[in-house]
């Protein structure tokens, strides 16, 4: 090989690579892409007004209606349950980790977390169906076979990994001597913490639990098996509801014929999930950035 | 001001509670696994891992969701290692802080972030009706591909920044190209970190059954997959079929699928940790 054609290849070869690392913008495109093709289309026929503002999701009936809002109740629902169970202690247990445990205790928590995270969500949506629910019927006998209560409770410790370890390594990024600080001035380990390291995290923190909502609210098989089919404006967690993602899924299982209206309601749904995930998983990465730049 | 009990006593009680959440989850997680053994135990035979699926539960199995699982994963392995190494590979060896490259980390951070029936949307439109792949092996494949290329993307990265400055600066020495480095020296060495990166993104992907739902997977398909455009279903789609049927023997069934897709995750962690453990062992 001369030293030209070398020089060539060089050059070709970094052309490729970027090539591949630019097709990464390319999938983000084709999500938007497909999802605002379909979308535009369903809007063609029913007006946005309707979509977002209305209280009544009938699109498999006979006497059709297309108001979202049901479908919005139904998630918030769900994942504010899963968000009170997690953010609190999925920062107790970063606290726990960070601040107190010995690094025996860490080396055996640490890979159980992991293996929480791991596990597929529909092994979960069967631990809520079958065994949280009848668990949680002893307490509350009213409550029906699917409702939000257990998925949000099972999607609560399904996060708490996400919370706690992305906490934790906020809580890691606070310089020692902001606590050597503290411990000079007399406060025992808990003020340290409470006082100092956690108030410095704060931004750490809060894009973990940024990025938990995201999570929650994206999450479908929990919400599919456990949740039910019936999308009602419901505060009450003991009561069936259906969420965005678990639409998605219910339409997927029939056979809805392509350009239908009853098949772009998914995409419709699926636009409006993936604008609130991803205006989520903006500020979550913004506020990462930010507490990286402050040490 | 409080007194040095008082404070004391909070003390004790943060740390309490943080060992309270964590034996919390970890008593959750027993309960789940004993709740799926003893439910599903009974259940697993050699006749459940080679039979297909059947209306009467007692002789159904799950060969052909096994076989699809195992299928849809090398392809979708083909189809995003290739793809997750190049692209780390221009982010760390040649973007090198561009704005371009800005650009493409954002992106991959908050892709990272989509929920993953979103992109079940994606190939559904993309693959199955656009491209008209049908519900195939080639579009779930492909649709799990750009599914977990961020996660292949972040751990090549993290593989590549453990190769030391000094073996690419000795081969720069010797008068190698750029490439000529990458190819000898950067590659052979993060290897192992790439594999491991390569095999929990595999264990994410093979528990995945919301992308595969939506792009119309979940079919009733007595015979394994023949090829890439052979339609397919996989172990958590069948797993979910049998959850959301009320009688109680399709219910033994969903946990003894359960167990199987547990095993399975089982071994590629273990895999995963054995080599992470060598690569560490072999930089230090």
């Amino acid at each position: 090989m001369t030293r030209a054609t070398r020089r060539r290849l060089e050059f070709v070869i970094e052309r490729l690579l970027f090539v591949c690392a630019a097709a990464s913008v390319l999938v983000t495109v084709g999500i938007i892409g497909v999802l605002a093709f379909e979308t535009v289309g369903f809007f063609r026929e029913v007006p946005v007004t309707d979509f977002l503002f209305g209280t009544v999701w009938t699109p498999l009936f006979s006497d059709r209606q297309f108001g979202v809002l049901p479908l919005v109740a139904g998630t918030l629902l769900v994942s504010s349950i899963a968000m009170l169970f997690a953010l609190p202690t999925g920062v107790l247990a970063a606290i726990y980790l960070s601040e107190y445990a010995p690094s025996s205790v860490r080396r055996v928590v640490k890979p159980i977390l992991e293996i929480l995270a791991g596990i597929p969500t529909v092994v979960y949506g069967y631990f809520a169906l079958l065994y949280v629910t009848p668990l949680l019927q002893q307490v509350f006998p009213s409550m029906s076979a699917f409702n939000a209560l257990s998925p949000g409770l099972v999607m609560g410790i399904m996060i708490l990994p996400l919370v706690s370890s992305l906490s934790e390594d906020a809580l890691h990024a606070v310089p020692n001597g902001l606590r050597e600080g503290a411990y000079a001035l007399g406060a025992t380990r808990m003020q340290a913490a409470l006082r100092v390291v956690v108030p410095a995290a704060f931004s750490g923190i809060s894009a973990s639990f940024i990025l938990a909502a995201s999570r929650a609210i994206g999450e479908t098989m929990i919400v599919a098996i456990a949740a039910g089919q019936q999308p009602k404006m419901t505060l009450n967690p003991l009561e069936s509801v259906e969420t965005m993602t678990a639409y998605i899924v219910q339409v997927s299982l029939g056979d809805s014929p392509s350009g239908s209206l009853q098949f772009r309601t998914i995409f419709a749904v699926g636009m409006l999930l993936f604008v609130m995930t991803f205006a989520l998983n903006l500020i979550s990465n913004w506020l990462r950035r930010r507490f990286r730049e402050v040490y | 001001m409080s007194t040095a009990a008082s404070r004391l006593a909070g003390d004790r009680l943060l740390q309490l509670s943080g060992i309270l959440v964590l034996g919390l989850a970890l008593v959750t997680l027993g309960a789940l696994i004993a709740d799926v053994f003893s439910d599903g135990w009974a259940r697993l035979s050699w006749q459940f891992l080679t039979s297909p699926p059947s209306r009467f539960p007692a002789v159904a199995g799950i060969y052909p969701q096994l076989l699809g699982s195992l299928y849809v994963m090398l392809v979708t392995a083909a189809l995003t290692l290739p793809m997750g190494i190049a692209a780390a590979l221009y982010l760390e060896e040649y973007g090198g802080g561009g704005r371009m490259a800005r650009i493409i980390e954002v992106n991959i951070a908050n892709l990272a972030g989509v929920p993953s029936v979103i992109y079940g949307l994606l190939g559904l439109g993309l693959f199955v009706r656009w491209m008209n792949l049908g519900p195939s092996v080639l579009a779930g494949a492909a649709t799990l591909a750009l599914l977990v290329l961020p996660v292949v993307i972040l751990s090549t990265r993290e593989a590549l920044r453990t190769v030391p400055m000094s073996a690419r600066e000795g081969s720069y020495a010797l008068g190698a190209t750029k490439w000529q480095t990458i190819w000898h020296q950067v590659l052979p060495s993060s290897l192992p970190g790439i594999f491991t990166g390569l095999i929990l993104a595999m264990s994410r992907a093979i528990g995945e059954t919301a992308p595969l739902v939506t792009i119309g997977a979940l079919t009733y398909i007595p015979f394994a997959p023949t090829g890439l455009d052979s339609r397919f279903t996989v172990l958590p789609i069948q797993i979910y079929n049998w959850v959301s049927r009320p009688q109680a023997p399709f219910l033994e069934n969903a946990a003894a699928g359960i167990i199987v897709l547990l095993f399975l995750l089982l071994t590629m962690n273990s895999v995963a940790v054995v080599l992470r453990d060598r690569f560490q062992k072999v930089r230090s």
